[in-house]
């Protein structure tokens, strides 16, 4: 396949970005996303070019590194995949693809594609844990009987790999779908009501303090999660938020 | 209450107005149908509205008040939102996962909020001047006249037509997705969101069917 790619370089989070165009050819349909780019950098480095940074780490769709905006969609046009999962049996011979970093405040560039996504750290350390007993007593985790479709539901929202996809799909760069997620893995198990009142009013409040967007319910982040995070867990969310600030 | 001033919060100040104004639409739309069957029910029923005290000193400002929060806020909304994104994408394919109406949410508020000022000025405004400022007496009988009236000019038609469809949009997003911002997802929401879609589509149908109806018949 030839392709010509349209990328953003920046040098870093204080310099000002630009598109660079590049063609590139001999791809393979079977390659992934990740193996054209690194066939690209292989390329620039060989020509004493800078080569195009990236996220990347496990390129199994586990681990949420890799990012990118591709045409216009966060991990590209194949829907429940990762950029790492995605293959260039996407696009077609003679294709212009481009190829920009997930955009939001929250998720200021570092450098070329690769974005601080530390924003989801922040939130989940605001409330994304549940209290355990570490004095030698140890409830074992399975002797708490949790019904089959809480437990579904629960692993569901855990599967939330934080990629953010959810922000750079949004037209508002909402993170309300990845908050949710995290709130929901935890309001649904019994070991998360302890502190079920203070978690969704801390992780709201710092999501809000990281600029993040306001949810329009318009549905993109689900689309485009790799995970299939559901929509229910923003419901859930507002849900447990409302219930919490009236108790609060 | 605490999180005032959080995103979620202000979801539900908008949520929770724009449901008392989908409930006022009904009741409007209800009011002008009988417009079309009976000249002396339409005149009795907006004799009474004009006249009575309830309706004119308590239902009126909170009418108006709901109307103000629910447009303010959805502008407050818009500059937080934008602020969210300095830079914005080169290549955004925004159709690819979201539908227009739900995209566009502030494009089909402002033509609403431009209708309502048209709106206001053809019946509300003439109205207050009639009752309070001129002082004129009561006729039970004007009503009617007053609103067929309206409907000659074939301009004025276009704009509410044009304006009836940008409402259908603004309301095929947003009184679904309402509940939504309330928590309320279960295994009542496919009913309600399909409740909520057909009100959408029949209300301004509705309303497009009057303003027709009584151009082509005076």
């Amino acid at each position: 396949m030839k392709l010509t790619l349209n990328i953003w370089r920046q040098q870093d989070a204080s310099s000002k970005g630009q598109f660079v165009t590049y063609s590139i050819d001999d791809i393979s349909p079977d390659m992934s996303f990740l193996e054209m780019l690194d066939v690209l950098n292989n390329k620039l480095i060989l020509q004493g070019q800078e080569p195009v940074e990236f996220d990347h780490d496990c390129r199994e769709g586990i681990c949420g590194s890799c990012s990118l905006q591709i045409n216009g969609e966060p991990h590209g046009p194949d829907r429940l995949v990762t950029t790492c999962q995605l293959h260039m049996r996407m696009f077609k011979d003679g294709d212009t693809i481009d190829i920009e970093p997930f955009r939001a405040k929250a998720f200021p560039v570092i450098k070329d594609l690769i974005v601080d996504r530390s924003a989801f750290d922040r939130i989940q350390q605001a409330g994304g844990y549940v209290s355990v007993n570490t004095s030698g007593n140890t409830t074992d985790a399975n002797a708490i009987l949790v019904p089959k479709h809480d437990a579904d539901d629960a692993f569901s929202a855990a599967a939330c790999i934080g990629c953010g996809a959810c922000v750079a799909a949004c037209k508002n760069a909402s993170a309300m779908l990845f908050t949710s997620a995290k709130v929901s893995q935890y309001a649904l198990l019994p070991q998360g009501k302890v502190e079920a009142t203070t978690r969704v009013l801390n992780m709201v409040k710092q999501m809000d303090l990281e600029g993040f967007g306001n949810c329009t319910n318009t549905g993109a982040c689900e689309i485009e999660c790799p995970k299939g995070i559901s929509l229910e867990n923003i419901a859930r969310m507002n849900r447990e938020y409302l219930s919490a600030s009236l108790q609060g | 209450m605490s999180g005032r001033t959080s995103s979620i919060a202000r979801k539900v100040v908008m949520a929770l107005s724009g449901l008392f104004l989908v409930l006022f639409l009904a009741m409007h739309f209800s009011m002008n149908l009988t417009s079309v069957f009976s000249e002396d029910v339409f005149n009795q029923i907006s004799h009474f509205m004009g006249y009575n005290p309830l309706v004119q000193l308590l239902m009126q400002p909170v009418l108006i008040a709901g109307v103000i929060v629910h447009f303010v806020m959805g502008i407050v909304l818009e500059l937080k939102n934008k602020k969210a994104r300095p830079v914005a994408y080169k290549n955004y394919n925004g159709s690819a996962n979201a539908a227009w109406a739900s995209r566009n949410m502030i494009l089909s508020g402002a033509v609403i909020l431009a209708f309502l000022v048209l709106h206001m000025s053809d019946f509300w405004l003439p109205e207050m001047v009639y009752k309070y400022v001129a002082a004129h007496p009561e006729d039970p009988t004007r009503y009617y006249h007053e609103t067929v009236e309206k409907f000659h000019h074939p301009v004025r038609v276009g704009l509410y037509v044009v304006s009836f469809v940008l409402l259908g949009l603004h309301l095929y997003h947003g009184f679904a997705s309402s509940f939504q911002s309330m928590g309320w997802n279960n295994k009542y929401s496919k009913a309600l969101t399909g409740f909520a879609k057909a009100y959408a589509i029949v209300i301004p149908l509705g309303f497009i069917f009057i303003a027709l109806f009584h151009h082509f018949n005076s």
